[in-house]
């Protein structure tokens, strides 16, 4: 039967995946809720084609419909997958258990969920190719997750997930995936849990694979400038509704539709420089900050000498190897300016950061608070340490309690420093929440009512609210959609020139980095390994290790007409 | 690993000691002198009086009794009880037969409750759950000795399918009703609990995953959300077998099964310390065996766990 399909249409002619006019409808509790309406995209052999959009945009619904894997709540209500020709979008399930793994390969987003805890890696690969009919010895095996660039792939087959790191885990899932040849990959956000290196390493070595194969892929990601570098054709999806699908440069450069301008100008791999407040009028802002600067105390607000932070890591029965996660890191934060802190998971940059919050306390070397040393601070000095220096978290959903609303959430350490009356306190709160733009209704709401965005915002609204010196944001935008991730950079921005704040960015991101920081210190397994102005960093960068991170931001090499950039 | 074992078997020792000091002291402090009891309403001769506690060691301090009681268990010597019936022929009887109604009430409610389980979460929303579901809530709801009553009722004597009781011919086949009646309250807990656990892993990315490499429902379901739904649910089984060979006062009253819950009960009742310790002291042995035997299972469902 495909023998006559072929002489039809020419392979090569006709896309290897079609999705027409494509509408999927969940039913919930609270009704029926369409997350796709109109969605359509075409890949073509040994292409791949990005979808982008934030999250609620229907992206990871589509590439599910097309390897039929929706929710049970959800079904295609309209419209055609064509996989090679053939209509998917109501197949049996019999019919797609087939299709799957031989014909449409997955990588899915998360490493750390997708491999079952509790078989080995090599079984995992196994009975994948066992199902598609494949050869399934142990030299398959192997040779499966070799290809995937796992070394040692015989010895790694017998380890459990929980022996691999994130990175490792992915090029596992990626030899799942790929396992078979399927003619259609869908890369569900492949890299987004990894470190932009580790990513940038995947990634390449995803682009070899599937080009040796001939496998097309359909690449979803929040990304723009990870699908603009990696993609042939980008579809942009907002809202359930494909707004704009291109060339991925020509997108790029020329975005027709609103949404994907805002999106290409928030993009923080494609922006090249600091976002702007105050200084964009040509103050610098040493000059804007100086009156509350010298209001407030010394200049450097901070500095940090020869930082270390020893672990005894416990091997066996009593015996245990010390483990430097910080080792003699020094730099110092200018009063009203913004310090970054960059590097890899483990590079000690988190560790930095508990310490310098004094919820560690470092194995030598000192914190200087204002100049005073944070580490003879107890009781009530601390007390007033804490006031001056509040931290905001990556994850906007973990750090509020989901029992306190949001009042009482930004009351508390008034509260707790026993700052003013009742009146007082509900005075504050609500200019608190005009300071970072939140309608003053939401004093009365939960956490679990609010976006990922606004949970954040109150983070910040709590973090201001004791009037601190200092604030330590630790990954605080990571978990953000770019947009939401734009908006909050911005409001931490106008709040460091409305309020002359200092803060100490924790971040892995390098494009997080250009658009916020004065200073960045970039760290190693532990050391300082290179530390200069923002532009001195990211224009000349003198570390190997510094350079290697900055060509890993995705859509680095993207060349944008100075209207966008 | 070894080591791990080991460790654990040692902990045995001070728990041992504990327990049956403990439950030593509280028959020595139980109200009324068992021997006077022995004779009800006659009045022995003093002589006898002095010759039996003799024989108990009831004339001596409570550290000298326990102290007695530890030394003749080391050597092997657990005496005789209050009916001069050996201590250790008694254990032998009764722990056999206790054995085997807590291994056929564990298995009624590992084998059904999982299987049950794993359907209704399965079919999660749908009739049989929702069946499933109301039925164990019954079941739960009803007492022991109704339950059991009703089936001795029913199945023993109006419809004549098993021994209404068991007595001295304890085997498998007349242990199976008070078996299932001991079972039903766990099996509906081991149900519910297997299918929290299911709906739990249905939704897990990685079940996901194993669908999107094209295997089939069958073997997701098998090598993907049942092994680690087990974990939980091997648990409680385990805590459960514990239980279960501690006799079941209730159940084994109503069939009349000569097993630990009902020698456990008479002991208690007539004072006899030598017996209860000694019942006592075979069943923290289990404890520790089963639930030791739990935590090796754990770690062998869920290879995260490494014992050292």
């Amino acid at each position: 039967m495909s023998t006559v399909k072929i002489e039809e249409t020419p392979v090569q002619d006709r896309p290897i995946l079609e999705i027409k006019d494509l509408a999927i409808t969940f039913t919930t509790g609270a009704g029926e809720f369409k997350a796709v309406k109109n969605a359509h995209l075409s890949i073509m052999p040994g292409e791949t084609v990005a979808i982008v959009g934030e999250s609620g945009s229907g992206k990871s619904t589509t590439a599910l419909a097309a390897i039929g894997l929706l929710p049970g709540n959800g079904r295609v209500t309209g419209g055609q997958i064509l996989l090679d020709g053939e209509d998917i979008a109501h197949a049996s399930e019999k019919r797609m258990i087939e299709l799957r793994g031989s014909h449409i390969g997955m990588v899915p987003q998360d490493p750390m969920s997708n491999l079952n805890p509790v078989w080995k890696i090599g079984y995992q690969v196994r009975e994948t190719l066992k199902a598609n009919g494949r050869p399934d010895g142990p030299d398959d095996v192997a040779r499966v997750l070799a290809e995937a660039g796992l070394p040692d792939a015989r010895r790694r087959a017998r380890q459990y997930p929980h022996e691999f790191s994130g990175g490792m885990r992915q090029r596992a899932l990626i030899a799942i995936g790929l396992s078979c040849a399927p003619k259609l990959l869908i890369a569900d956000e492949p890299t987004s849990a990894l470190d932009v290196t580790v990513q940038r390493r995947i990634l390449d070595h995803l682009d070899k694979m599937t080009t040796e194969l001939g496998t097309s892929v359909l690449l979803i990601t929040h990304d723009l400038g990870l699908a603009a570098e990696r993609a042939d054709k980008v579809v942009v999806m907002y809202q359930g509704n494909v707004v704009e699908a291109g060339p991925s440069l020509d997108l790029l450069r020329d975005p027709q539709h609103p949404y994907t301008r805002r999106l290409v100008e928030s993009a923080p791999s494609l922006a090249s420089r600091r976002i702007q407040s105050a200084k964009e009028q040509g103050i610098e802002a040493g000059d804007l900050l100086a009156p509350a600067a010298t209001g407030r105390g010394r200049d450097d607000v901070l500095q940090v000498r020869n930082l270390r932070k020893v672990y005894k890591l416990r091997q066996g029965l009593g015996q245990s190897t010390d483990f430097a996660a910080v080792d003699d890191v020094s730099f110092s934060v200018k009063r009203g300016t913004t310090t970054a802190i960059v590097g890899e998971s483990g590079s000690g940059k988190s560790t930095v950061a508990k310490m310098v919050l004094q919820l560690e306390s470092p194995t030598e070397g000192q914190i200087i608070f204002d100049g005073v040393d944070t580490a003879g601070l107890k009781g009530k000095e601390l007390f007033t340490f804490r006031r001056r220096v509040q931290p905001i978290f990556q994850d906007p959903y973990g750090s509020l309690d989901p029992m306190y609303n949001i009042y009482r959430t930004i009351e508390e350490p008034l509260r707790i420093h026993k700052i003013g009356d009742a009146a007082s306190r509900e005075k504050k709160v609500r200019e608190l929440l005009d300071q970072v733009a939140l309608p003053q209704g939401t004093m009365q709401r939960y956490p679990n009512e609010l976006s990922g965005g606004q949970r954040q915002r109150v983070a910040i609204a709590r973090a201001l609210a004791l009037d601190p010196e200092v604030i330590i944001c630790d990954e605080a935008v990571s978990a953000l959609d770019v947009l939401v991730q734009a908006q909050v950079l911005n409001l931490l921005t106008e709040l460091q020139s409305e309020l002359g704040l200092t803060y100490l960015f924790i971040t892995h991101d390098l494009a997080v980095v250009r658009q916020i920081a004065d200073h960045v210190c970039v760290m190693e397994k532990g050391k300082l390994v290179e530390t200069g102005t923002t532009d001195d960093v990211f224009d000349a960068p003198q570390q190997d290790y510094t350079r290697a991170l900055l060509n890993a931001i995705p859509g680095a090499s993207l060349l944008l007409p100075p209207a966008v950039a | 690993m070894i080591r791990y074992i080991i460790r654990r078997l040692l902990q045995v020792i001070p728990v041992f000691l504990g327990t049956t000091l403990l439950v030593y002291y509280m028959v020595f402090a139980l109200p009324g002198d068992p021997i006077a009891a022995l004779f009800g309403d006659r009045q022995p001769p003093q002589s006898v009086i002095d010759a039996l506690r003799n024989q108990y060691n009831l004339d001596q301090p409570f550290w000298v009794q326990y102290g007695l009681f530890l030394k003749n268990l080391f050597t092997f010597n657990l005496g005789v009880d209050f009916t001069q019936q050996p201590i250790a022929a008694t254990l032998a009887r009764i722990f056999p037969v206790t054995a085997m109604l807590a291994i056929e009430a564990l298995i009624i409610q590992a084998v059904f409750g999982v299987l049950f389980g794993v359907f209704a979460g399965l079919r999660k929303g749908k009739l049989f759950d929702s069946t499933v579901l109301v039925a164990s809530l019954v079941v739960i709801a009803v007492p022991t000795f109704v339950l059991g009553f009703v089936f001795q009722l029913v199945f023993g004597v109006q419809l004549g399918w098993a021994k209404p009781t068991v007595g001295a011919s304890a085997n498998w086949g007349n242990l199976i009703l008070p078996a299932v009646v001991l079972g039903l309250v766990s099996f509906a807990y081991v149900l519910r609990l297997t299918r929290t656990s299911v709906i739990e892993n249905m939704n897990a990315d990685y079940v996901r995953t194993a669908t999107a490499k094209g295997l089939s429902r069958p073997r997701v379901v098998l090598a993907h959300i049942l092994r680690n739904s087990m974990i939980p649910v091997v648990t409680y089984l385990g805590a459960n077998l514990g239980g279960l060979m501690g006799g079941a006062i209730v159940t084994e009253g109503i069939f009349n099964v000569p097993g630990v819950g009902n020698k456990l009960y008479q002991a208690v009742q007539r004072g006899e310390g030598p017996t209860v310790v000694a019942i006592v002291s075979v069943l923290v042995l289990v404890f520790v065996v089963a639930n030791l035997l739990v935590d090796l299972l754990y770690a062998w469902l869920d290879p995260r766990i490494r014992y050292e």
